[in-house]
């Protein structure tokens, strides 16, 4: 049984996306002076999430696919 | 200068990083059982993971540091490594030379040169390569150690241990499938890590036309017209117009042709990524998916050093100055991160450089081991031992090449600008290469004799260029003209290096073709089956569905990096 490495991919960049957007909402404000006002962690965050829920998504859908093919 | 001070969140996001890479290390250690597990990945990877791996394994940090570097130093005219260099010879690989690598089913380019040619060919190849890859590791990891001291103040010894060792670990667990994987996961963190900063830093000097703006500044402050930083073929009339010191006809035949091609269809490094592809297809493809995003690279490693060196000539002090007095390029991307990044995105963008050295210096180590265990050891040392010994040797020459690479970033020190110095080494042994695949793939005359001398030959060639040239303004020594006579002078060392390229490849090619027609031929026909193109029957796809056909795959990669060359020309 080989690994499928969407889902360490998938995994990791959510982790990495949900604690983003978290330190985005809690973090003080003042550290986004240099990011042109940006809250860069929020928004990066987020799309780290999104970028890891899909790529989860398609992890699990190959596992499916696979475990019906072999049965 | 002042350190980049890190959170605990920053922290945070690199150990995370660090379980992940040492995760699918583990994860993956049950499924080497044989030696060809370990170093070919049991030619089991599909075309997409291959492709990916294929150029994250380059996207080390000679590409990321270096080409911000190039890129504040030469402007977008940096892009014709990409458009004129990387692409056509991606995609020539893809659809000319796989066949014959792939289908030869030979485990390493050395033993390619074995199959074809003969045994001698395949030692000198084998050697200078396990050379070259120990000292590119270790480049990789002093520049990443050095840059950590210099821009967060962490210990250089400790930076080298620590890279080390975790590489050193998800290799000896997983071989190389677990470098394939972890090379796949770097390069969506690289892309993903710095795209940020390139968008902040894009939005804040007021998109592409404010950054040309500035660029024009730096352009004219340098003494050439206010475009040569921005446009990538206008001012290549002649080398006096633009800050790479080279005109168009040294560029296409030097860079596009005779050092691309060398790097990209003759490097193990890289073709061992679409050797381990599960079938020939899927190694066919592997150049072609590969060369998909590495067209829009860079815009990921380009732009930053653009971006900094048009904030250094509009603000001020930027980036920092060198002893030399002239700012230190090869800190782009550092300062870049410094500049914009707040605690967050901050770890995220650092991690990033992080990944990129080690998807270097594990693409380094894997083809070190391979060829070392394949085509040095088994070869000439322990030849007829079991598999199992085998692997236990490649285990032991993962640790050996880790140790020696470490070895060397303790030795490298010398040039402002990495890249320079990486060409320089390339274009000695690698020139050369390419014209003896050339004639040894599709001419059947070419000889053992030929290839080895015409090689032999090409590297001479390119030495006693080197030797006799200079580029302008240097001494003698290690940037030229160390043979005591200086008998031209070029522009920059950019165009002395393009031309000991094209020096090296013409004398291989001139020479292995004489040479090989006055020696008899060491190969049958029959032999040279899956070897040589007039020999090898034609692959049969049509059966694939259109967007898995190698050649039109081929044709996408074209056109696109033609019109890339035209949108920014």
């Amino acid at each position: 049984m080989r690994l499928d490495v969407r889902f360490p991919i998938g995994g990791m960049f959510t982790i990495l996306g949900a604690l983003l957007t978290l330190y985005g909402l809690a973090s003080d404000q003042a550290i986004y002076a240099r990011s042109l006002g940006i809250n860069v962690n929020l928004w990066w965050g987020l799309v780290l999430l999104v970028f890891g829920l899909v790529m989860l998504g398609f992890a699990l859908r190959g596992a499916r696919r696979s475990s019906s093919d072999s049965t | 200068m002042q350190h980049i001070q890190l959170g605990t969140i920053d922290y945070t996001i690199l150990i995370i990083y660090f379980v992940f890479v040492l995760g699918i290390g583990w994860a993956l250690r049950r499924v080497i059982r044989s030696s060809e597990d370990f170093f070919l990945s049991g030619r089991s990877i599909p075309a997409w993971i291959a492709g990916l791996a294929f150029i994250s394994a380059n996207l080390g940090a000679q590409e990321v540091i270096g080409m911000a570097a190039s890129g504040a130093k030469y402007g977008i005219m940096t892009s014709h490594f990409y458009w004129v260099g990387a692409m056509p010879a991606m995609v020539f690989v893809g659809l000319f030379m796989m066949p014959f690598y792939y289908g030869s089913r030979a485990r390493s380019v050395p033993e390619y040169l074995k199959l074809r040619f003969d045994e001698k060919t395949r030692g000198l190849n084998a050697i200078t390569f396990a050379i070259m890859t120990i000292f590119s590791s270790g480049i990789s990891m002093y520049a990443l150690a050095k840059l950590l001291e210099l821009v967060i103040g962490w210990s250089f010894h400790a930076s080298i241990i620590l890279s080390a060792v975790i590489v050193l670990v998800y290799i000896f667990l997983g071989g190389l499938t677990s470098a394939i994987y972890n090379e796949v996961l770097q390069f969506f963190l690289i892309v993903l890590g710095f795209l940020p900063l390139v968008l902040l830093g894009l939005k804040d000097v007021g998109g592409w036309s404010g950054l040309t703006a500035r660029l024009a500044t730096v352009a004219t402050n340098a003494g050439f017209a206010p475009g040569a930083w921005s446009h990538s073929w206008r001012y290549m009339d002649a080398p006096s117009h633009n800050p790479m010191g080279i005109e168009w006809f040294g560029l296409v035949m030097g860079l596009g042709f005779a050092l691309s091609f060398g790097y990209w269809c003759t490097d193990f490094l890289v073709v061992q990524r679409a050797m381990a592809a599960g079938s020939m297809t899927a190694a066919r493809r592997t150049p072609l998916i590969a060369a998909i995003p590495k067209m829009f690279m860079p815009l990921l490693v380009i732009l930053p050093g653009m971006l900094a060196i048009g904030l250094h000539a509009s603000r001020g002090g930027f980036l920092p100055i060198g002893s030399d007095g002239q700012p230190n390029y090869n800190l782009a991307i550092p300062m870049m991160l410094a500049h914009y990044m707040p605690s967050g995105v901050l770890g995220l963008g650092l991690t990033a450089l992080m990944a990129s050295f080690m998807s270097g210096m594990a693409g380094n180590v894997t083809a070190f081991n391979t060829v070392w265990t394949y085509d040095i050891y088994q070869s000439y040392i322990r030849p007829g031992r079991s598999d199992g010994h085998y692997l236990r040797v490649g285990h032991a020459a993962t640790v050996f090449g880790i140790v020696a690479s470490v070895l060397a970033a303790y030795g490298a020190t010398r040039f402002n600008n990495i890249l320079d110095m990486l060409q320089l080494v390339f274009s000695f042994v690698n020139g050369p290469l390419f014209a003896t695949f050339l004639l040894g793939m599709f001419w059947r005359r070419t000889t053992g004799h030929g290839a080895f001398y015409g090689l032999l030959t090409g590297t001479v060639t390119a030495a006693l260029h080197y030797g006799l040239t200079l580029p302008r303004g240097a001494v003698p020594g290690i940037k030229g003209g160390f043979l005591g006579a200086v008998l031209h002078t070029y522009p920059s060392e950019m165009a002395l290096n393009f031309w000991t390229a094209l020096f090296a490849w013409t004398g291989c090619f001139v020479a292995t073709l004489v040479i090989s027609l006055v020696t008899t031929r060491n190969k049958t026909d029959e032999e040279l089956v899956g070897l040589v193109y007039s020999l090898t029957p034609r692959l049969k796809e049509d059966y694939l569905p259109w967007y898995k056909r190698p050649v039109i795959l081929a044709v996408l990669v074209l056109v696109g990096s033609t019109i890339l060359n035209v949108v920014f020309w």
